[in-house]
């Protein structure tokens, strides 16, 4: 915040963590911290991605969240087996609304819920029998589907039960990919290991499946959209404009993706990867294996992605750099108009996110498309390359924060006042409650695609229609309003 | 002895980077840069050091590879 110098950032953190014990506090006081735009190493002023303290409400998720809920689940024609007690497939079932195109529960499943259903019994005798039984009966009773994944769940890691044999046995039995991911919610501080444990799963049986296989026929603009998971469809508007720009989408991971598109990924010329976080691993094996470069591009707001298109455009000839002019020129009146009708109702709005592990950062340059100002951004799960990417986005002494506890989060909040807070469906209610107007952003609040220059115009409504609601100059009980506001809104009527 | 991979980034500089530690560094210095001995003590930006068996030739980059923290002593 610009009224805000680094000293008053430094010292609410202080008077924030004052509440806490001598050792909490001390650890704590390591994940906060003003900006510094000048540093080049986030090290310096943050520490990230380490265990959460007990007893401190967190918002972070587990690493099977990571693994199934972020990686695998969207993959469409698998099916994900959540493997263990029902429960954690149940309650995570088709929440982040990973878009997808198909006939649910023939050929497509991502919005169903498979799960072994352990009991007693199975953590007493093992339940490698039952995943072999419900297998079976996968076969059986969806016979298109083109795979399955095993999404271990903590009482596997802890009974010791050898998924990867009946894995094994069952790819020989029926002829179909079988993955056994060992993404027990217990390993790892946070969500974050099960997108590394998922991509290693991919990397070690699926990735190279095509290998010698050369009956594919490429063409040298083949890229693949790695990271996007189609959220409220935000591939899809993401996918159009490299299609407008003359480039081919191979595969898009995992978003709407389907496993022979990540059969084929291998095959590409250019991996375009969007969430950095959670598969920065593949794409810099496929670099090392295949020989394919990558790089992180963002579609959040005009000004980043243009900036995006064009960095695309430059790893190719010279028509795909004159396609990409075109096409930003022949979209530039549609988001000319967005920012003309929204940018008057946002301008000078203050925002504070809290997200997961790639949006702290890229949606900051969508916001200020608005006219808006970021002055909080924090990761649940983000690691330093993160936060050493933040640091530029961000202005100076801006508050960072790092897996930051419900109670901080409040008291932040209180302190910064802030117009609009970005967080996820944890956090809705409490800030709503307060008072304050809040987006879900982890899933666009049932709204979407944000992504491209589509998106944005979706996005810059939605922030207008969050902030700009008549409903929050409703929150005050008319008794307990003073005479004030009362002649206020007698004066708009 | 991390697992570290070297590539080059998108301006053609070496980089190191050691998936454990999130940390992804500008190499400024390679100990033996040469046709038939390749490794050694590679200097990062931020003044850390790690040590990688030295190889006959250059490597096709990117690569993954065994190294040792070197410097400081």
């Amino acid at each position: 915040m610009a009224t805000m110098s680094r000293d008053e950032v430094e010292s609410l953190i202080q008077e924030v963590l004052e509440v806490y014990p001598e050792k909490a506090k001390a650890n704590r006081a390591k994940h906060l911290s003003p900006n510094d735009p000048e540093l080049e190493q986030s090290k310096k002023c943050i520490t990230s991605n380490k265990k959460s303290l007990p007893g401190l409400m967190t918002i972070r998720g587990c690493a099977y969240a990571g693994s199934k809920g972020v990686v695998w689940g969207p993959i469409k024609d698998m099916i994900h087996i959540s493997h263990g007690p029902v429960g954690c497939g149940q309650y995570s079932r088709a929440g982040r609304r990973n878009y997808y195109i198909g006939t649910t529960g023939v050929n497509a499943f991502v919005t169903m819920n498979f799960t072994s259903d352990f009991q007693e019994k199975d953590i007493v005798f093992g339940g490698d029998k039952k995943l072999a039984k419900l297998i079976d009966e996968i076969e059986t009773l969806f016979p298109l589907n083109k795979g399955i994944s095993i999404q271990s769940e903590c009482p596997i890691g802890l009974i010791g039960d050898d998924i990867e044999a009946v894995a094994k046995a069952k790819t020989k039995e029926h002829g179909k990919t079988v993955v056994p991911v060992r993404c027990e919610g217990f390993r790892g501080v946070s969500q974050s290991l099960g997108h590394h444990i998922a991509n290693d799963a991919v990397r070690d049986w699926v990735l190279s499946a095509r290998d010698e296989d050369d009956t594919f026929e490429t063409t040298p603009y083949d890229v693949a959209i790695i990271g996007d998971y189609n959220i409220g469809g935000d591939a899809w508007s993401s996918r159009i404009l490299l299609e407008e720009m003359g480039l081919r989408c191979v595969a898009q991971w995992s978003g709407d993706g389907t496993i022979s598109e990540m059969e084929l990924t291998p095959k590409v010329k250019l991996n375009l990867v969007h969430c950095y976080r959670s598969m920065n691993y593949i794409s810099r094996h496929m670099e090392e294996k295949y020989q394919i470069p990558w790089m992180e591009y963002n579609f959040f707001g005009p000004t980043k992605t243009i900036e995006s298109l064009r960095k695309i455009a430059a790893h190719f000839d010279e028509t795909i750099q004159a396609k990409c002019e075109e096409v930003i020129a022949k979209y530039k009146p549609e988001w000319d108009e967005v920012i003309a009708k929204f940018r008057p109702r946002l301008e000078g709005k203050k925002v504070m996110l809290y997200i997961g592990g790639l949006r702290p950062r890229h949606v900051i340059g969508a916001y200020e498309d608005l006219g808006m100002e970021v002055i909080g951004t924090g990761y649940e799960f983000g690691h330093n390359d993160d936060y050493d990417r933040t640091l530029k986005e961000m202005g100076d002494a801006t508050l960072l924060y790092d897996d930051v506890t419900g109670y901080e989060f409040e008291e932040f909040v209180k302190a910064l006042k802030p117009d609009l807070i970005g967080s996820g469906i944890k956090e809705k209610y409490i800030f709503q409650k307060m008072g304050i107007p809040f987006r879900q952003m982890h899933s666009w609040d049932y709204s979407g695609p944000y992504h491209g220059f589509d998106g944005f115009a979706i996005f810059a409504r939605d922030m207008d229609m969050t902030l700009n609601n008549p409903c929050w100059n409703k929150l005050q009980a008319p008794w307990k309003q003073t005479a004030e506001s009362a002649d206020a809104v007698a004066a708009s009527a | 002895m991390p697992s570290v991979m070297i590539r080059k980034d998108q301006a053609g500089k070496m980089t190191l980077y050691v998936p454990k530690k999130d940390l992804e560094e500008t190499v400024v210095a390679i100990e033996h840069d040469s046709e038939d001995k390749w490794g050694g003590e590679f200097t990062l930006a931020d003044g850390s050091a790690y040590y990688i068996e030295p190889l006959s030739e250059p490597p096709r980059l990117p690569i993954t590879l065994r190294a040792k923290r070197a410097g400081e002593g």
